[in-house]
């Protein structure tokens, strides 16, 4: 218990101070590493909450995904972020405040919060219990596939969505490049493809 | 000292005060403000998860997956739409994304 107790804080203070350090840090690329820091104590936490899919698809999704992407657009983009660090601390008093009563109100909150006693008969799906062996992955793919599929299959929906809208906004033709044009190929016929000439000996054409 | 609900709910609380800071103290610069709606995102999963290991409700995590859909492609439209307009425009600056206004 202790050493969870102990794991749970190492992973709670490294994710705080690299989601400060997100923020907070002059290079974007500094930024972009930090988020990545922030999501891997994420995970940590996931795992310590029991939720290991969850953990690993975290760090798949995002740490290979999303703050690759980051990655790759924050170095590609030819910008001078100095120039969008101007001015910063000209909106800082006023985030702060916005910040401290969100975070008073969050804090109030929790401090007041306690569970229903009837909540035991509203669970939707009650996660197994350690003795029947059924592992994380498998209890999430038992009603994930059942119960929710239709949830499932509209988050299949909006990666396609999504995917299909980044490649459109992001596609586009050069002029000048020269192309296979695969239709124009299978559209050649001997007629058009073969000359018949008449070489006189000697001569060339 | 054993790790309650209110622990977790705690490192969401501030992890999502973070992000909402981020956005006004970087407010010229879209690509940070798109990590810290990230960060935002990152701290309603830790809620969702907390309450589903609490509860012992799996549907918490069913919903956690969702919103990480939900967040990846949002980042991937947004950092399209991203590269889009910097081809036409050069720059990033959110007070430069006026055209459309009336």
């Amino acid at each position: 218990m202790a050493v969870s107790a102990a794991f749970f804080y190492l992973f709670s203070a490294i994710a705080i101070a690299s989601a400060v350090m997100v923020i907070a840090s002059r290079n974007p690329v500094h930024s972009v590493l930090f988020l990545i820091l922030t999501f891997f104590n994420a995970a940590g936490l996931f795992l310590l909450l029991g939720a290991e899919f969850l953990a690993m698809i975290l760090v798949v999704v995002y740490v290979g995904a999303v703050a690759v992407l980051f990655l790759f657009v924050v170095m590609m983009l030819d910008i001078d972020f100095a120039e969008l660090r101007e001015g910063i601390l000209q909106y800082a008093p006023f985030g702060m405040v916005v910040g401290l009563i969100l975070f008073t109100e969050l804090a109030l909150v929790v401090g007041a919060w306690g569970l229903a006693p009837e909540i035991t008969q509203v669970i939707a799906a009650p996660a197994p219990s350690a003795a029947a062996q059924v592992s994380n992955t498998e209890a999430l793919g038992q009603i994930l596939y059942t119960r929710y599929i239709y949830f499932f299959q509209m988050a299949g929906l909006v990666l396609l969505v999504a995917m299909i809208g980044a490649i459109v906004l992001t596609l586009r033709h050069k002029e000048g490049v020269k192309r296979q044009s695969i239709s124009e190929q299978n559209a050649r016929t001997p007629a058009t493809a073969v000359e018949v000439r008449k070489v006189k000996p000697g001569q060339g054409i | 000292m054993t790790i309650g609900l209110g622990h977790y709910l705690t490192v969401a609380a501030i992890l999502f005060t973070i992000g909402i800071f981020g956005i006004f103290l970087n407010r010229k610069n879209v690509i940070i403000i798109l990590m810290s709606i990230e960060l935002m995102l990152l701290s309603v999963n830790i809620n969702l998860v907390a309450f589903s290991s609490f509860l012992g409700d799996m549907v918490g995590q069913v919903f956690a997956l969702l919103v990480l859909t939900v967040a990846a492609g949002e980042a991937a439209i947004g950092l399209a739409i991203l590269v889009t307009y910097f081809r036409n425009r050069g720059t990033i600056a959110v007070e430069d994304i006026n055209m459309m206004k009336g």
